[in-house]
């Protein structure tokens, strides 16, 4: 493998780690599903890339999918979804944008240090990728976690799986029918918290999950 | 012939789900429970014959079921063969009863599908040969009889022993789990590769305690025995005959296998602990059966002090092989395994006679029976088989056993280590003490059950049972009467048993004159059952027919003299808890902080004048009534983790997460 090709794979699972930061301090809705979809496209790119250097052709397939679904499909359902339940003005207050920043560089530093010190054998590549795909999944838990409104909540978990298909396409052999069979649970999981979503809604008037909490009688 | 084994065993299990079928069927009880007649005879025989051809005798298996990189395996040594035939003879006699006690079921599909898928597990656990066949085989074993014990539901009293006894093989299990996950710690999970491993001191000290606690949950150690007289009255009487009978002697096997087979030679203290454990659980266990009124609760804790003996027997056996004295550990482990079986044979008897008697009058409680010699005669000769046997009388296999657990303990002084001088001498006392107490147990059983006038309507309508049943038990009698007779010929069948575990045998005994046993040499002390016998029997038939011929020629009916009382009401007969009372008073105000509680009214008052007597078991109130309230308190705390919004959960999920990278980076 040339090292431009080395490199190119590093910029390109690099972008995507940063992609999770910008999604991390978007306070609304339409910005973060923008730069969700970003995330989607910067991952079909890397996954093509993997494609082109593993000479693994189905790896093309699961770029295509990334590319279709997530960067177009589900940006999109969610932006209807989002106009639909009126919520596109809506300012979500995160939780310190300073604070979540510095937890989130953090957590890519324990990734680093975690991945670089159980691979020791591995090939540099798969290394490289394999602690930017962890970072992206613990970016997207920490998406999960700041966030107060279900529809956020949903991009979270969208991008912490984009860093699962990070990792499977990093490592060599992941058989393609693995791959599909993840993105349709994903595709499956998105019908299913969309349900809810209008579930919630309807009953609540509102898709803050606090909403939730109220009605179970919790105190805060 | 382990194939046939197993071949038996898959039968077992395939009647398990044809079990759910046959129970909507009127006649389904019958099939199911002759399929598992005829398998378990197959495994019994095989066992037998295996047991009787010594050098072809172990033999090994694998299937490619269970873990995939493991398999699962089988292997059929002395000690396998010879807990086979104890637990397919228990349950051949159960299944045979079970043909005619099924009519009384009146929910079959509650039963009829987990019986074979009982038997079957009880099976496997023997034949296993890696540690996770074993606690699989073990906690379907306990599911399968736990299901049993919950059958009749709508008491709630079945309902919390089924609870209890959950609880208990939960924890056994747990602790054996823990004992094969130190011992596979250097070798694997096969048992052929625990054998090979060289553990460490500290290492097979923790496993013998921990093996103690998970078998001796099962078998009904105290102070593990809460759940056992629970949970076994409360199944039907042939599971519950099972139970007691043979399942406890699995849990005996698991300890013997692990302690005796498994673990590199025993270190003296291992015998102090199950010493110090075995003595007191046969007293206590006799101690609380003479309190009883139900005659399977009765049975139930007779069964923990049978354990006791036996643990007693295995805890002599581990200090005289740790000093090296292996002539006598073969005399205390050949007495263990004889009691293994004795106490299989008699305790199933003796519950089928109690299923019985239930099946006859729907009462447990003593104190609403009596008089059922008269109408239950074959069940009464049975059960007088039984209770003379459990009591250890001559010429009944009891005897026998207990009498070499005795041989074993006189030779004690033999040993060089002082505590086990002073400790085993202790422990001899205490048997004796359950010897007698049981004696008197039994005959408070049966003077009060089977003795005497009716004491309710029931009682006195009963009637005979019918004829599998009374089979099933008359051959468990015969047997009783045979394991008495001829002893030599059963310690002969188990010389390869104490080879493999002891690495010694016990003198050989068939062909010593007068078929006479012999522990240790003919100038110390032997026995002769069939002598013995033949006495009782001549002076038996010759004191009868001398007191018919000179005393009482002519029979004679007339009125029973009232002892004074003109009143012919049957409750002033002597009743069970008046028998019991001089012990009570005796040992009970220490042992169960008993009270009696008298009230007479003044001479003028209407008022009936009161006896109350209250017990109090004080290992329910000072051991488990304690961690039940310390665990309460802590769900009490931890539930609120259970209402907790999505995000604290998410929030959870992903500190968990954290914390653990963090561990696997630093």
């Amino acid at each position: 493998m040339s090292s431009l090709q080395f490199d190119i794979a590093h910029l390109l699972a690099g972008s995507l780690v940063l992609a999770s930061f910008m999604m991390l301090y978007q306070d609304r809705l339409y910005a973060l599903l923008n730069v969700y979809a970003l995330h989607a496209g910067v991952l079909a790119l890397s996954v093509a890339w993997q494609a082109y250097v593993q000479q693994a052709p189905h790896l093309y397939v699961t770029a295509l999918i990334a590319l279709v679904f997530k960067a177009i499909i589900i940006p999109v359902a969610l932006h209807r979804i989002i106009r639909r339940l009126g919520i596109h003005r809506e300012i979500e207050n995160v939780i310190g944008v300073g604070l979540t920043m510095m937890a989130g560089i953090g957590l890519v530093a324990l990734s680093m240090v975690v991945m670089l010190r159980v691979t020791p054998d591995a090939d540099a590549l798969a290394r490289e990728d394999l602690a930017f795909a962890l970072s992206v999944v613990l970016l997207g838990l920490l998406i999960m976690v700041t966030r107060r409104n279900a529809v956020s909540q949903v991009v979270g978990f969208m991008s912490l799986e984009n860093g699962l298909v990070l990792a499977a396409t990093g490592a060599k052999g992941m058989p393609l029918v693995v791959e599909i069979s993840v993105a349709f649970s994903v595709l499956i999981a998105f019908i299913v918290i969309g349900i809810f979503l209008f579930r919630i809604r309807e009953r609540f008037d509102s898709v803050d999950v606090q909403a939730l909490d109220r009605f179970r009688g919790e105190r805060r | 012939m382990i194939a046939v084994a197993l071949w038996s065993v898959a039968v077992l299990l395939a009647l398990a789900p044809a079990g759910i079928v046959l129970s909507r069927h009127p006649r389904g009880s019958i099939i199911l429970y002759g399929g598992c007649l005829i398998a378990t005879s197959a495994l019994c025989i095989t066992a037998l014959s295996d047991l009787f051809d010594v050098p072809h005798l172990t033999q090994s298996a694998t299937l490619p079921v269970g873990l995939p990189w493991l398999g699962a395996h089988f292997r059929l040594d002395a000690l396998s063969a010879f807990f086979l035939v104890v637990v397919n003879l228990g349950g051949v006699a159960a299944s045979l009863f079970a043909l005619g006690y099924s009519r009384h079921e009146d929910s079959p599909g509650r039963v009829l599908p987990f019986y074979p898928a009982y038997l079957a597990a009880m099976n496997v656990v023997v034949l296993a040969n890696d540690a996770f066949s074993f606690l699989v085989a073990w906690e379907f074993m306990s599911l399968t009889s736990w299901a049993m014990v919950v059958s009749h539901h709508r008491e709630a009293e079945n309902v919390r022993a089924g609870y209890v006894y959950l609880l208990m093989a939960s924890f056994g299990t747990l602790t054996l789990l823990l004992a094969f996950g130190l011992l596979a710690s250097g070798a694997g999970y096969d048992f052929d590769a625990i054998r090979a491993s060289h553990p460490s001191a500290a290492l097979t000290g923790m496993v013998v305690i921990l093996v103690l606690l998970g078998a001796g949950s099962k078998a009904g150690l105290v102070p593990l025995h809460a759940w056992l007289p629970l949970a076994h009255p409360a199944a039907p009487s042939h599971v519950s005959g099972l139970m007691s009978g043979v399942m406890t002697k699995v849990a005996v096997y698991g300890f013997v296998r692990i302690v005796f087979d498994l673990l590199p030679e025993p270190v003296w203290w291992w015998s102090m602990v199950v010493l110090l454990v075995g003595g007191p659980t046969a007293t206590l266990g006799v101690l609380y059966a003479l309190m009883q009124r139900d005659i399977k609760r009765v049975l139930a804790y007779s069964t923990i002090e049978n354990i006791g003996i036996i643990f007693t027997g295995l805890g002599l056996a581990l200090a005289f092989k740790a000093e090296g004295l292996d002539w006598v550990a073969a005399l205390a482990f050949t007495a263990a395994m004889l009691h293994v079986f004795n106490h299989a044979l008699f305790k199933s008897l003796l519950f089928f006679g109690a299923g019985a008697v239930l099946g006859a009058t729907g009462e447990r409680d003593m104190e609403k029976l009596g008089g059922l010699i008269h109408r239950m005669p074959t069940t009464a000769v049975a059960v007088l088989v039984g209770c003379i046997a459990i009591s250890a009388l001559p010429p009944f296999n009891g005897f026998v056993s207990e009498w070499l657990t005795f041989q074993a303990i006189l030779l004690s002084p033999q040993l060089s280590s002082w505590g086990l001088k002073l400790i085993i001498p202790a422990v001899g006392g205490l048997l004796a003490l359950a010897a007698a107490f049981a004696a008197a147990c039994f005959v408070k059983l049966y003077g009060i059950s089977f003795l005497g006038r009716p004491r309710s309507d029931v009682a006195a309508s009963a009637h005979e049972t019918d004829r599998f049943s009374l089979t099933a038990m008359l051959m468990l009698a015969a047997l009783c009467l045979l394991a008495g007779i001829l002893p030599g010929l059963f310690i002969d069948a188990l010389a390869p048993v104490s080879k493999n575990m002891v690495g010694n045998v016990m003198p050989h005994q068939v062909g010593l004159q007068w078929l006479t046993i012999v522990p240790i040499a003919e100038s110390r002390s032997s026995y002769n059952g069939l002598l013995v016998f033949l006495f009782v029997a001549l002076c038996g038939t010759a004191a009868a027919s001398a007191i018919h011929r000179f005393a009482s020629d002519r029979l004679r009916r007339t009125a029973a003299w009232d002892c004074g009382y003109p009143d012919p009401n049957p409750t002033i007969q002597y009743s069970a808890s008046s028998f019991s009372q001089p012990i009570r008073r005796v040992f009970g105000s220490v042992v169960f902080a008993a009270r009696e509680i008298g009230e007479m009214p003044p001479p003028s008052s209407p008022l009936p004048a009161r006896f109350q007597v209250e017990l109090r078991d004080l290992i329910w109130d000072g051991l488990y009534a304690p961690i039940a309230i310390v665990i309460g308190f802590a769900t009490d705390r931890i539930n609120i983790l259970q209402f907790l919004s999505i995000r604290r959960y998410l929030t959870l999920v992903f500190v968990a997460l954290i914390v653990l990278l963090l561990v696997v980076a630093v």
